[in-house]
C-alpha cells in the first residue's frame, strides 16, 4: 500500500469547515501525551485549559474580556492576510493604540464630559494605523518585507510606552511605579456592560464581524483583497492597484489593533503600566487563520484561544503546568491548522504498490 | 541513390527503433492513452497529431521516463525496456526539446548545456564538443552568448544542442516550431532532415498540418487518448488530416462579405514604455490605428514586446503622455485598465490562469474581475450576487462553456474552456475595442473555431479588434489587417491579402541572430518581387 496525495478538481468546502476543528482536537491530544510524558496530568491539564473555562460559568467574564481584542485584531489581520500582506506586528499597534487613547487622557486630566472617551477611542484608531502606516510606507516606496519591519516596530512600540510610562507619564501619585495615572470616571468605560458579564469591547467586537463580513463578501474592496492575495497580476487587469491594497490591508489592520488596545486600556486596565502588552497581536495572527481568514470563522476562533488564556492559568495552578503551557497548545494549533491546509486541496488516497514490471530483453526477431 | 537504397534495405530489415504496445495510462477522471500502439523506424521522421488533450504530452513524457505507463510495452530496438527517468532514457539514446525551455538567463550557452549534462565534463572539452556538433549540423549559435541576450529560436537551439551532444538515436520534438519564424521553421527542419539521414528518429509532436505534410515520413493521429490513423502525411492534404484529428468536418469561418469600416476607433501615437525588469522589452514608437469593424493582428515572436505591449493597451502599465492611446476620440494613456474599462476598451492577457482569471475564484466572482462596473452589479456600493451570478450563466450560455455552473471555479475547467469563459465574459460586455493576446493559444480546434468566430461576430457589430498572436495562421485567417512586432516596434500596417509569408518572416525577425542569411533572404526577396 502507499500513500498518495492527489490534487481536488475544486477546493474541498467540507475540508475548509473540519480542518479547524480536526485541529483544535489535535492539539489537545498531542498536548495531553505530551504533557504527560514530561511528567504531568496530560489529560487534565487539557481538561482544565479547553473545557474549565467553558463549563464554569465564573470564568465566562474572563473569557470574553480575553476573546473581544483577540476578535477584533484577528478581523484586522483576515484583511492582510487574506492579500498576502503580512502584518506581525499587531502587538505593537495594540501598544500604539492604547499609547494614543492613553495621552489623551493625559491631556484631559481635569476635564468632564461625554466626549473624552470617544476621543480616546479615535485617538487610539489613528495611533494604530498611522504605526502601521510605518511598515507600509516602507513597503511601497523601498520595497521593505512588511513581515519585517512590522515586526521590528513591536520592539520600538514597547520601548515607547517604557519610556513613556517610566518617564513624562509617570502617575505623580504612583509610588514611583512605572504606570500612568489612572483614568478618570470620565475617561473610563465600564468593565461589563448591558448587565451582561461581559466587556464593551466584545459587543464592538460583535459589530465588527458584521461590517467585515459585508465588506470582505459584498464589496468590491473585499474583492480585490482577494484578488491581491490569490493573483497579483490578475489584480492589475482587474485595476486592483497593489500599493493600494498594501497601505488600506496595513491601516486597517492597525486601526483595528489600535482600537483592541484603547478598549482594553479604557474599560479593562484603567491605566497602562509595564505589563499591558499581552501578546494578544501576535495570538491575533493565529485567530485569524483558525478562523479561515472568514470573519465568522474569527468570532469562532478568537474564542477558543480565548479560552486557552484563560485555560492556561487555571491549569497552572490546578495542575501546576507552567504558565508557557497555554503559549505551546496556541502554537502546535497553528500549526495543525497550517499543515491540514493541504487536505483542502488534495485528497489522501490509499493506492496499491506499483507492481514490479517485468524487464525481460526480447531478442529482436529481425536479427 | 545507391546509398539511399542501401539504407532503405536497411531500414526494412531492422526492428523498429521505437516500438509502443498498448500503451494506457490513466488520470484521475480522464483516460489519457488508452491502448496505444505504433512504431518509429530507424532515421524516420514520426509525427505524432492531435488536439491539446488528445495525449500526445502524455505518451512522449512516457518515452522519456518522466511517467510510467499503467499498461503496455515499450521496445527500444526490439528489446523490451523500462524507462525509469529521463536520464535512464536519455542513457538508452533518447532526446527530448521541450516546448518550454529550462534554461537560465543570466548564464551562457556553454554554462547552460554544463548544467544540464548527466556527466562532468571540462567547459574547454564541453565548447568543443559543441563546436563540433553545431559544425555537423550546420546550426549557428555562439556558446560564449548570455542567454538573456537571444532570440527564442536561438535558445531551442541550445535545447537541440543538449540533446544532440548524447548522440542520440531517437530525437522527440514537442511543438518546435510554435516561436519560430518561418525563416527559422525552415533551418530546423534542415537540421532534422540531417538527422534523420544520419539514422536518428525523429518523433515531432505538432498540430500544424502542413509542417508535418512537408517534413515527415509518417504521421500517428491520436484523438481523445486513442490513435485513430497512421498514414502518410505526403498523401493525406491538411483538411484530411484536420478532419481525422478533430473527428469532425471542419467549420469555415463565417464571415459577411463586402463589409466596410467604420470611423476610427482605436489607436496609439507614438507609445513608448521603458523595460521593466531585466529581461522586459521596451516599446518604441507604437502607432496604429484600427477602425469600427476592422481586426488588426499582430504576429510576432514571443518575447519580442507582446505582453508590454498589451499591458499598455490595456492600462495595467499607464503611458507617459495621455495622447499616446486614444479610444473613439478620447484620450486615455493616463488611464488605468478600470477607468479605461468604463470608456469601453476590453483586453483578454495571454496567460488564462493568474492574470485573465483567478484559478480559485468561482466562475461568478471572476466575471466580477472585469465586468463589475459596466454590467451594473454595483448596487448601493456592495455587488450584487444576483447579477453576477446571472452573468456569469450568460456568459456559459451563450459560448457553450462545459462548466456545472456560475458557482464552478475557473481552475476546475479544461484550459479551452476558460478561455471561452474569458473570451464570452469580455465580448458580452460590447467593447468599443477589444484587444486580445493569443486567444486560441492551447485549446482545441473546435473551441479555437468557436472563438475565432465570436471575434469575427463582435468587429461585424462595430467593434475595434486588436488580437495579438504567435499563429501566423490564425492572424491570416481571420484578421483584416496585419502589423508585425519585433524588438518593442511595429512594422506598418499591411493588408492581409496582400503581404507574403516571407516578408512578414523578415519582419518578425528573419533568422535571428544572425545578420548574414538574413540579408541573402531579404535580397532573394527583393530579387522574386522585382
Amino acid at each position: 500500500m502507499r500513500i498518495r496525495l492527489e490534487k481536488r478538481r475544486e477546493p474541498s468546502q467540507l475540508m475548509q469547515a473540519i480542518t479547524p476543528v480536526a485541529a483544535v482536537v489535535l492539539t489537545m491530544i498531542i498536548g495531553a501525551i505530551i504533557f504527560q510524558l514530561i511528567g504531568y496530568e496530560g489529560p487534565r491539564a487539557v481538561k482544565e485549559i479547553f473545557f474549565t473555562p467553558i463549563f464554569a460559568a465564573y470564568k465566562w467574564s474572563d473569557v470574553a474580556r480575553r476573546a473581544a481584542p483577540l476578535i477584533l485584531i484577528g478581523l484586522g489581520l483576515c484583511v492582510g492576510n487574506r492579500a498576502k500582506i503580512w502584518n506581525i506586528g499587531a502587538e505593537g499597534q495594540y501598544i500604539v493604540g492604547a499609547l494614543s487613547g492613553a495621552g489623551v487622557a493625559y491631556l484631559t486630566q481635569g476635564f468632564t464630559g461625554y466626549w473624552i472617551v470617544p476621543l480616546m477611542i479615535l485617538a487610539g484608531v489613528v495611533g494604530g494605523a498611522l504605526w502601521a502606516a510605518i511598515p507600509a510606507f516602507l513597503r511601497t516606496r523601498y520595497n521593505v518585507n512588511e513581515i519585517l519591519s512590522s515586526l521590528m516596530l513591536v520592539y520600538v512600540a514597547a520601548q515607547l510606552l517604557n519610556y513613556l510610562v517610566t518617564g513624562p507619564w509617570k502617575d505623580p501619585n504612583g509610588h514611583n511605579f512605572p504606570q500612568t495615572a489612572p483614568f478618570t470616571v470620565w475617561q473610563m468605560m465600564p468593565k461589563t456592560i448591558l448587565g451582561t458579564p461581559f466587556p464593551p469591547g466584545l459587543f464592538v467586537a460583535f459589530f465588527f464581524v458584521a461590517v467585515f463580513w459585508v465588506v470582505m463578501s459584498r464589496t468590491e474592496y473585499g474583492l480585490a483583497i482577494r484578488v491581491v492575495g490569490d493573483a497579483p497580476k490578475a489584480a492589475r487587469y482587474a485595476g486592483f492597484s497593489a500599493d493600494r491594497m498594501v497601505w488600506s490591508a496595513l491601516m486597517i489592520s492597525g486601526a483595528m489593533a489600535g482600537l483592541a488596545g484603547v478598549l482594553e486600556a479604557a474599560s479593562q486596565s484603567g491605566q497602562l503600566n509595564l505589563g499591558f502588552p499581552s501578546g494578544y497581536g501576535f495570538t491575533a495572527i493565529i485567530v485569524s487563520f483558525l478562523g479561515r481568514l472568514n470573519p465568522i470563522g474569527v468570532l469562532i476562533s478568537g474564542t477558543v484561544l480565548a479560552v486557552t488564556y484563560v485555560g492556561g492559568q487555571v491549569a497552572q495552578s490546578a495542575v501546576h503546568v507552567p504558565s508557557s503551557s497555554a503559549g505551546i497548545f496556541q502554537a502546535t494549533m497553528l500549526f495543525l491548522i497550517l499543515a491540514s491546509d493541504v487536505l483542502v486541496r488534495r485528497r489522501i488516497r490509499f493506492v496499491p504498490a506499483p507492481k514490479q514490471a517485468p524487464v525481460t530483453v526480447i531478442a529482436g526477431a529481425a536479427k | 541513390m545507391a546509398v539511399s537504397s542501401e539504407v532503405a534495405k536497411r531500414r526494412a530489415g531492422d526492428p523498429p527503433r521505437l516500438e509502443m504496445m498498448g500503451i494506457t495510462k490513466q488520470f484521475p477522471g480522464v483516460l489519457a492513452n488508452d491502448n496505444i500502439s505504433f512504431s518509429v523506424k530507424p532515421g524516420e521522421i514520426h509525427a505524432l497529431l492531435g488536439e491539446n488533450g488528445a495525449g500526445k504530452s502524455t505518451l512522449v513524457k512516457m518515452i522519456y521516463g518522466i511517467m510510467a505507463p499503467d499498461q503496455g510495452q515499450i521496445l527500444w530496438n526490439g528489446e523490451l525496456v523500462k524507462v525509469s527517468n529521463p536520464r535512464a532514457a536519455r542513457k538508452l539514446g533518447i532526446g527530448m526539446v521541450f516546448q518550454h525551455f529550462s534554461l537560465f538567463e543570466a548564464l551562457t550557452v556553454l554554462e547552460n548545456i554544463a548544467l544540464g549534462l548527466d556527466s562532468k565534463i571540462s567547459q574547454r572539452d564541453l565548447e568543443k564538443e559543441i563546436r563540433r556538433v553545431l559544425d555537423l549540423y550546420g546550426l549557428k549559435l555562439d556558446p560564449q552568448r548570455i542567454v538573456s541576450t537571444l532570440s527564442v529560436g536561438e535558445r531551442q537551439r541550445i535545447e537541440i544542442v543538449r540533446a544532440l551532444l548524447l548522440d542520440p538515436r531517437l530525437l522527440i520534438m514537442d511543438e518546435p516550431t510554435s516561436v519560430l519564424t518561418p525563416q527559422e521553421v525552415e533551418q530546423l527542419f534542415e537540421t532534422l532532415r540531417k538527422l534523420a539521414a544520419g539514422g536518428c528518429s525523429i518523433l515531432y509532436i505538432s498540430h500544424k498540418l502542413h509542417e508535418i505534410i512537408a517534413l515527415c515520413d509518417t504521421a500517428t493521429i491520436l484523438r481523445g487518448g486513442r490513435l485513430v490513423a497512421t498514414c502518410d502525411p505526403k498523401e493525406e492534404t491538411p483538411k484530411s488530416m484536420a478532419e481525422l484529428m478533430i473527428g469532425a468536418n471542419l467549420k469555415e469561418i463565417a464571415r459577411p462579405a463586402g463589409r466596410g469600416f467604420g470611423p476610427e476607433k482605436f489607436s496609439a501615437r507614438g507609445l513608448s514604455l521603458p523595460k521593466h525588469g531585466d529581461f522586459g522589452v521596451a516599446l518604441h514608437d507604437i502607432s496604429f490605428s484600427v477602425r469600427a469593424g476592422e481586426i488588426l493582428g499582430v504576429a510576432g515572436v514571443a518575447g519580442n514586446g507582446q505582453n508590454e505591449f498589451m499591458e499598455a493597451l490595456s492600462g495595467e502599465r499607464v503611458a507617459l503622455n495621455a495622447a499616446a492611446v486614444r479610444l473613439d476620440g478620447i484620450d486615455i494613456g493616463r488611464l488605468g485598465p478600470t477607468q479605461r474599462r468604463a470608456l469601453g476598451l476590453c483586453a483578454v492577457p495571454e496567460e488564462r490562469n493568474g492574470h485573465a482569471a483567478v484559478a480559485d475564484f468561482t466562475l461568478a466572482d471572476n466575471s466580477s474581475l472585469t465586468a463589475r462596473r459596466r454590467m451594473g452589479f454595483m448596487q448601493g456600493g456592495l455587488i450584487s450576487f444576483s447579477r453576477v451570478a446571472a452573468y456569469a450563466e450568460r456568459v456559459i450560455k451563450g459560448y457553450s462553456v462545459k462548466a456545472l455552473g456560475h458557482y464552478s471555479t475557473a481552475g476546475s475547467l479544461s484550459g479551452g474552456n476558460l478561455q471561452k469563459f474569458i473570451m464570452g465574459r469580455e465580448i458580452l460586455q460590447e467593447p468599443t475595442a477589444l484587444v486580445c493576446s493569443q486567444p486560441t493559444w492551447g485549446v482545441d480546434a473546435g473551441a479555437a473555431g468557436a472563438i475565432r468566430q465570436a471575434i469575427v461576430d463582435l468587429a461585424g457589430r462595430g467593434c475595434a479588434v486588436v488580437v495579438v498572436s504567435q499563429d501566423l495562421d490564425e492572424l491570416l485567417e481571420f484578421c483584416d489587417s496585419l502589423v508585425v512586432i519585433n524588438l518593442g516596434r511595429l512594422s506598418r500596417v499591411m493588408k492581409v491579402g496582400d503581404v507574403s509569408i516571407d516578408e512578414i518572416g523578415l519582419l518578425m525577425g528573419g533568422v535571428h541572430g544572425d545578420p548574414k542569411a538574413t540579408a541573402e533572404m531579404t535580397e532573394q526577396l527583393h530579387a522574386h518581387s522585382a
